[in-house]
């Protein structure tokens, strides 16, 4: 077991130390399509029926739903925050989780939002990226879907970062509170049901426009990956001066 | 005189053609006129999905720098492909690139739009930013446009970038991984796109 545990956090790290390697570069290509394709089997059968349903919730209990997990996940943010050395974002964090927490009924409404506080989403994986650390090659893990050297790396460190992992995945006691591991479970299950639900078009808009479906959610990963880790939505400019 | 009336109708009703398929030269007028143009068409409730799809393909022909874009997805086999090669790669291009944005826009319901501001990166391009605002259904989402700009009386859109995410480099990404593992066949691609097509 201690084995396992130890090869979890050497092959990503061994993958990521290699030299010059790009986030385009696959670390595996075969296995990680054959994976994409089961966790493309797991989306139709499971978690698309689902995420149709919760489409079909009222809209307050959607939004409901979605800030409680948003909540939870700014616990996340906090450390990251301050590690990033972010500290006006950090404190907006840190405010935006009190206010929610109590006033907003543990997460359920978000009255932070209203008072100009947005908490922003930060992990492990995006800390490492504003030190510097590239992402390393490519892959698909089964059922959490595409990632790269540095962020797996970044999902193990999360677990050991985020105070939520820490009560319930954990079960440690953190301000008199604590939790179990099926929390924890059902929290993120949440999350991902929630952010299937709201991507539901895209998905099907992609799945039908793409001709390499694989290729297309890699491209939309890394771009969108980039993109937190330098706080910008504008992408890279590799146009060039392509004339007619 | 009949035949001078005859000859003015005519002009009248040509200018009023092309006068009704003509949008600003200034790139943030240019986007908001023609998205505006475009969700009036395609919320019309009148309007059959046929008809959407023509409206869709023809602001595209004419606003949309799809030869470019054809250019831009193939990466650098661009420089080393033949000539007759690039012309069939072109033209399967853009029946893939108007098939997929009809598939992505007929069933489109009305969304208020607004441009938010333009800012010119280069001679060549200015980036205009504009969002889809917050709505039951859905969240704002933002949206900048890359406009080519080298001819200024004809602004044509090279890009799209969702939240951040550019159509564009998708594109080109997913044409990159079908051309790495191909042997860099441009062949391979063009026949994987007929196939889209024909579908």
């Amino acid at each position: 077991m201690k084995f396992g545990r130890f090869y979890i956090l050497l092959v990503p790290i061994l993958l990521l130390i290699s030299s010059e390697v790009k986030a385009t570069n696959e670390c595996f290509e075969k296995t990680s399509r054959a994976i994409f394709k089961f966790n493309s089997g797991f989306d139709n059968l499971i978690l698309e029926p689902v995420a149709k349903g919760y489409n079909k919730l009222p809209e307050p209990i959607k939004n409901g739903t979605s800030n409680f997990t948003s909540n939870i996940a700014t616990l996340l943010s906090i450390p990251n925050l301050l590690v990033q050395g972010e500290m006006k974002s950090a404190g907006d964090a840190t405010a935006s989780f009190l206010i929610n927490t109590t006033i907003g009924i543990i997460g359920f409404a978000n009255p932070a939002e209203k008072l100009g506080l947005k908490a922003q989403k930060e992990d492990v994986g995006q800390t490492l990226g504003t030190y510097g650390f590239g992402p390393g090659c490519y892959f698909v893990l089964p059922i959490l879907g595409p990632t790269t050297a540095r962020d797996s790396i970044g999902l193990i460190a999360d677990s050991f970062v985020d105070p939520f992992a820490h009560i319930t995945w954990r079960e440690n006691e953190l301000f008199g509170v604590s939790g179990q591991k099926l929390d924890y479970f059902a929290v993120k299950g949440t999350t991902a049901i929630d952010f299937r639900a709201d991507n539901d078009s895209n998905f099907e808009s992609l799945e039908k426009n793409s001709i390499d479906l694989y290729a297309s959610f890699k491209s939309l990963y890394l771009q969108n990956r980039e993109n937190k880790i330098n706080n910008s939505s504008e992408g890279t400019d590799d146009w060039g001066n392509l004339d007619n | 005189m009949k035949k001078l009336s005859l000859i003015l109708i005519l002009f009248f009703l040509i200018f009023q053609i092309s006068l009704a398929n003509t949008y600003s030269t200034d790139p943030k007028i240019f986007i908001d006129e023609l998205v505006k143009d475009a969700i009036n068409n395609l919320s019309d409730k009148n309007t059959t999905k046929d008809e959407k799809k023509k409206f869709i393909e023809k602001i595209a022909v004419e606003n949309v720098d799809i030869n470019a874009l054809g250019l831009y997805t193939l990466g650098d086999l661009r420089k080393t492909t033949d000539k007759e090669n690039l012309i069939q790669y072109q033209k399967t291009f853009k029946n893939y690139f108007l098939k997929s944005l009809t598939s992505r826009l007929s069933d489109y319901s009305s969304n208020k739009f607004e441009v938010i501001d333009a800012e010119k990166k280069s001679a060549n391009y200015t980036m205009v930013k504009s969002k889809i605002l917050e709505s039951e259904n859905q969240p704002e989402i933002k949206i900048d446009w890359r406009i080519y700009t080298k001819n200024p009386e004809k602004p044509l859109i090279r890009d799209l970038i969702v939240e951040g995410l550019s159509l564009a480099r998708t594109q080109k990404e997913e044409f990159s991984s079908i051309l790495n593992s191909n042997n860099n066949d441009i062949k391979i691609l063009i026949s994987k796109l007929e196939e889209f097509n024909s579908n």
